[in-house]
């Protein structure tokens, strides 16, 4: 009895595991590979590493230039993340506080932008036009344009369930509407903002697109665009390669566990009730 | 009243941003697509419509990238609506614990770079020293040993896998909360009434998750428009022509210098998605008073 009322446990654990192993299968090839040396790592095996070579994180930091890549990726995906969801969010709260017939016609069109592709050859002729090709500013502009309308769309939604009546008591407390939104709406706008925020975060920390259009100098290069170019040069040493991806993804690792009740919940709150 | 507490210029930031870097560009795209420009000269000259002709010409490849944009969208819409259903259902009440361990797992590739995704990819699927063939060999199923990303016929499909792999459990995830909508009752009473588990999957789960499952097509849609790094990485766009994909297609443009044309390819996919997009985003934004 017991058995049988189990087994459909057993099957589905056993199902959910087989799909687990799939992930990690290329999780755990990275990581005992980055351990080991050139000779042993050139298949990419799933083996123990003979001996921990650890030092390969250090050479992989040194001869990849990570520390710069890794500054310039933080600086990118930080200030991008933040800026774009401030604007998003102060955007999304207007268009979502006053329907005006235009203001709906504002979040739509903001919101269409979701579905368009950059025309990256436009794209440069704008950014020559602002002076902001090759420029860090400038890859931190284009990131924070490219995120705003998902932001909008995410943050909009959550607006409505602040009530209205905060609003009202804080004007009558005599709050300007700057105050009222940074100090009343924004903290309890909080699951959205960070689910748009971590969402852009790890958008931007992943993207290699804009880099490799838009910076041509390597000092400028985020860390994916440094870890392409790494393998380039080291494709025998898979041992290196693999440190240097370890390296690449810890970041969003860090961020993603730490934030992954946020992630797997919130998400898509806003998405599917619609 | 309102236009003072809610003031229109808290919009601007956003509003402008979006404008100059996404909106702008893609209009002027589709002025610059009649021109000859190009790295070459500073001279830019009205050709009509030349550009359109080329693409749409059957002696060049763009009809073949655009067919090949199709059919991986096509095909990764299909794999991962129906394995990430699979993994919901599994995940939302089939296992009793870990579920959100499960969850966790299935779920990081999604925040994994594609770049990295299609190195360590690209390693598995070494013909020679790859784990998938090495593991092929070592059961005794070297019957089943490919080229993955080198045999011309079967490239593809290997990159609509690998992109599988990844962006699976992003739509696991919205199915998850698709399905957790759905009130507890109706399983109940369908229970009472006798229904079968696969005929509450097909009367109750399958029609009230049709919004989630709009929301996954239209996203994974709009991404397989657009790839380029899984492809870029992967295989290039080869062997051959065999991968290549708009976005592929466009970046080599870009490093030709070669402008009008690629800016007319741009502009195809721009004004395509953005009237598609247009008529989603209407649909998905209901008028309200």
């Amino acid at each position: 009895m017991m058995l049988t009322k189990n087994l459909p446990q057993v099957r589905n654990n056993m199902l959910a595991m087989f799909f687990c192993f799939l992930v990690i299968v290329p999780v755990y090839l990275v990581i005992v590979n980055s351990l080991k040396d050139s000779a042993q790592a050139r298949t990419m095996s799933p083996a123990l590493p003979e001996k921990l070579h650890t030092k390969n994180f250090s050479t992989v930091i040194e001869r990849g230039k990570l520390t710069q890549s890794f500054v310039n990726s933080m600086l990118y995906a930080t200030s991008a993340t933040i800026i774009s969801t401030i604007l998003a969010a102060m955007a999304a709260y207007v268009l979502s506080r006053n329907k005006t017939r235009f203001n709906r016609f504002v979040y739509f069109f903001i919101v269409l932008g979701i579905a368009m592709p950059l025309n990256f050859f436009t794209l440069t002729k704008v950014m020559q036009m602002t002076h902001l090709i090759n420029t860090q500013l400038g890859i931190i502009i284009l990131y924070t344009a490219t995120q705003i309308p998902l932001s909008v769309f995410l943050i909009y939604g959550f607006v409505d369930a602040i009530p209205r009546e905060l609003d009202e008591a804080a004007i009558v407390d005599g709050c300007g509407p700057f105050r009222l939104f940074f100090s009343v709406i924004f903290p309890l706008l909080t699951p959205a903002v960070v689910t748009a925020g971590v969402l852009n975060f790890v958008g931007i920390w992943n993207d290699f697109l804009l880099p490799l259009y838009y910076l041509n100098d390597s000092t400028k290069w985020p860390m994916t665009l440094a870890v392409y170019n790494f393998f380039g040069q080291f494709r025998q040493d898979w041992n290196l390669v693999s440190a240097d991806i370890l390296l690449t993804v810890a970041p969003v690792l860090v961020i993603y566990l730490l934030g992954q009740r946020f992630i797997l919940s919130g998400l898509t709150s806003g998405a599917v009730k619609g | 009243m309102k236009n003072k507490i809610y003031p229109f210029y808290f919009t601007f930031g956003a509003l402008i941003l979006y404008l100059l870097f996404v909106v702008l560009p893609g209009f002027m795209g589709i002025a610059y697509s009649f021109t000859d420009w190009n790295s070459y000269s500073t001279k830019v000259n009205f050709v009509g419509l030349d550009n359109f002709r080329t693409i749409f010409s059957s002696e060049e490849n763009y009809l073949d990238y655009i067919r090949h944009t199709l059919f991986f969208t096509v095909n990764t819409i299909i794999l991962k609506t129906l394995i990430g259903l699979f993994l919901a259902v599994l995940l939302n009440h089939g296992v009793r614990r870990l579920t959100h361990l499960y969850r966790v797992i299935i779920y990081l590739p999604v925040v994994l770079p594609t770049i990295v995704v299609g190195l360590v990819f690209k390693s598995i699927l070494n013909p020679r020293t790859g784990l998938l063939n090495e593991f092929f060999r070592s059961v005794g199923l070297d019957s089943l040993t490919r080229k993955w990303l080198v045999d011309p016929d079967i490239a593809m499909l290997s990159v609509i896998g690998v992109d599988t792999w990844k962006g699976v459990g992003y739509i696991m995830v919205i199915l998850i909360a698709g399905l957790q909508t759905i009130p507890k009752e109706y399983y109940e009473a369908a229970e009472i009434d006798g229904a079968s588990p696969f005929g509450r999957f097909r009367h109750i789960t399958l029609p009230l998750l049709v919004p989630a499952l709009t929301v996954v097509t239209i996203l994974n849609l709009f991404y397989g428009l657009r790839v380029f790094d899984i492809i870029y990485v992967l295989t290039g766009g080869g062997p051959g022509y065999r991968t290549d994909v708009v976005f592929t297609a466009v970046f080599d443009e870009f490093s030709k210098g070669r402008y009008g044309v690629g800016t007319a390819l741009s502009s195809v996919l721009f004004i395509f998605m953005t009237v598609f997009g247009f008529f989603i985003v209407r649909k998905l934004t209901p008028a309200e008073a």
